[in-house]
């Protein structure tokens, strides 16, 4: 299997924990990712998501436990790897076009200057497949939320990556850009026949391109299909608190149960006795 | 700074060579100037720090860190107070404070765009330094005076040679770090995900920014930085998409602007630095206003 593990998986974890010497944020994760898959990560603000990409991207080092990416230990610079980051730099005084941004995806690491047009046809081409061709040429500064999130899956495409890690793209996205940059994510993935793993809010955008959920909440990290982790048992038996979840005739879930946790270190608390809410509703 | 300015607000702008005539054959114009050794001097001086000030300038904007600028130029302005008052070349000054300074700013506020309060606290403490410097000097407030202001007809032949030396390192570095440092100042997370330092090029960056404003203070002076270093580089990335012909264009308007401020101040008995200041922002004004017609023009 080409550079990947004994098994054929994309990520390997087990008994995996995460956070900071004295705050764990979560612990004893067991979960595979295998190639192709897409996987969304799921959980309230503060429960350790984008810990678990710092780990895969070798930023940060796991507290215990054994992570895996293609067979290895996680390594900084990985170009196996695409990334998505939740924030980023550009305002409306970024004057600088979208492709030369793009094209920084593939050259930006290099030392010195080389050419200008280095790696520019490659950046054309995927803004292309993204469907961001006609924005190539327009500055960062005047591009909408929605245009923006796909220059960034264009640079995060351009070194041909077998793993892509996206932190909440859809955030600030309103319901159809929403739902139009699942469906251009999912497309991508499947054409090229890479993993993805996407962090959210709401899953009900997600549910029917899934392969599989990861679930972070309470200190844990719950993994399955969608249909098998998003039941009000399994939940309830994870996460060892009563939680809901709920349908609707549509086939949108609502989870409620799971609590926002106030403070970072409530995530270390196996056994809660405050209920909060938590809803994953449009 | 007040008490600093009113000490030193005579005029001091004795070396202009008022006997000279403006005639419209400005090729003999300039090679009657060029034959003052100071002109010489100015010319050689302002040409490489425009080009300094014009590339690193570009990164300071796109950077988000004309506040550093600002602040490191203020350090400086301590530093080279310092300097004096051990009877060493200001330029020694500059560098140790504003190196230091900077290094100081990128290690307390990591990213680049969100280091405001730290630069200031910096900032504060050594312009705390430089006041205890100012009170224990007791010579003339010339020196401070071109500190503040610029004294680019009072450079000498070693001058030209320290700021052009550190001119290349300064170019040297850039063309090094060049890809990097353009990626990491568009996006940190996605620049540092890609496996690049984003601590160690705030640093680097900061180190290069100090440098180039310790010899852009000789043009300018500490309070008029920005003339050179920012206001350049903001014209020219207004203008276009390309950051290497951003950049381009950036030491392109400084070094008009110098040229134009050495060239006029020959023939008037005004600061330099005033007509480099002047020209900068009349150049931004301007950028911004067809801006703001642009767009009625093309619905017309």
């Amino acid at each position: 299997m080409e550079g990947g593990s004994i098994t054929g998986k994309v990520i390997e974890a087990r008994k995996l924990a995460a956070g900071y010497v004295g705050r764990k944020v979560w612990q004893e994760a067991d979960f595979t990712v295998g190639k192709g898959e897409f996987v969304a990560i799921l959980g309230p603000n503060g429960s350790g998501k984008t810990t678990l990409f710092k780990l895969l991207l070798g930023l940060s080092k796991p507290l215990s436990g054994e992570l895996t990416i293609f067979g290895k230990s996680p390594a900084r610079g990985n170009p196996r790897i695409g990334y998505v980051s939740q924030r980023h730099d550009i305002d409306n005084e970024t004057f600088i076009e979208a492709a030369e941004f793009v094209r920084l995806g593939l050259v930006g690491t290099r030392w010195g200057t080389g050419l200008a047009d280095a790696g520019m046809k490659e950046a054309l081409d995927v803004l292309k497949s993204v469907g961001a061709g006609e924005l190539a040429h327009k500055p960062l500064g005047e591009l909408s939320g929605g245009e923006l999130q796909r220059i960034f899956l264009a640079e995060a495409l351009i070194g041909n990556p077998d793993l892509l890690l996206l932190d909440e793209p859809l955030a600030n996205l309103d319901i159809r850009r929403e739902s139009d940059f699942v469906s251009l994510i999912n497309r991508v993935v499947r054409l090229r026949g890479i993993t993805a793993l996407l962090i959210a809010h709401n899953i009900n955008p997600l549910l029917s391109v899934l392969d599989q959920v990861i679930y972070v909440a309470n200190g844990r990290v719950a993994t399955g299909k969608p249909q098998d982790i998003l039941t009000s048992k399994s939940l309830t038996e994870i996460y060892d608190t009563p939680v809901e979840v709920l349908k609707d005739s549509q086939g949108r879930v609502a989870i409620i149960g799971i609590e926002e946790p106030e403070h970072h270190h409530a995530a270390n608390h196996r056994h809660h006795h405050h209920r909060g809410q938590h809803e994953h509703y449009d | 700074m007040r008490p600093i300015i009113a000490i030193t607000t005579t005029a001091v702008n004795t070396n202009i060579m008022t006997s000279a005539n403006f005639n419209w054959n400005i090729i003999s114009d300039l090679q009657m100037m060029l034959q003052y050794p100071f002109m010489q001097h100015a010319f050689e001086a302002g040409t490489i720090v425009a080009v300094v000030a014009g590339i690193v300038g570009y990164f300071v904007i796109l950077r988000r860190s004309s506040f550093a600028a600002h602040a490191l130029s203020h350090i400086g302005f301590a530093g080279a107070a310092g300097a004096v008052l051990m009877s060493l070349n200001p330029i020694v000054g500059l560098l140790v404070f504003t190196v230091g300074g900077g290094v100081a700013m990128a290690t307390f506020g990591r990213k680049a765009m969100s280091r405001d309060v730290q630069i200031g606290i910096v900032l504060a403490f050594m312009l705390g330094i430089g006041v205890l410097f100012i009170s224990l000097y007791t010579g003339y407030a010339t020196e401070a005076y071109s500190i503040l202001f610029g004294q680019i007809l009072g450079i000498s032949a070693s001058d030209v040679l320290v700021t052009l030396i550190a001119a290349l390192v300064i170019l040297f570095s850039v063309a090094v770090i060049y890809r990097p440092l353009l990626f990491s100042s568009l996006s940190e997370d996605i620049a540092e995900a890609k496996g690049i330092s984003i601590f160690w090029f705030g640093v680097f960056f900061m180190i290069l920014l100090a440098v180039a404003t310790s010899i852009s203070v000789q043009v300018v002076g500490v309070l008029l930085i920005f003339a050179l270093m920012v206001t350049p580089a903001a014209i020219a990335q207004r203008m276009t998409r390309h950051p290497a012909q951003g950049i381009l264009l950036a030491v392109i308007i400084a070094l008009l602007a110098t040229w134009f401020g050495l060239f006029v101040s020959f023939y008037l008995p005004y600061p330099v630095s005033f007509f480099i200041t002047t020209i900068t922002f009349l150049g931004y004004s301007a950028v911004r206003f067809f801006e703001a017609v642009k767009p009625k023009l093309v619905s017309a």
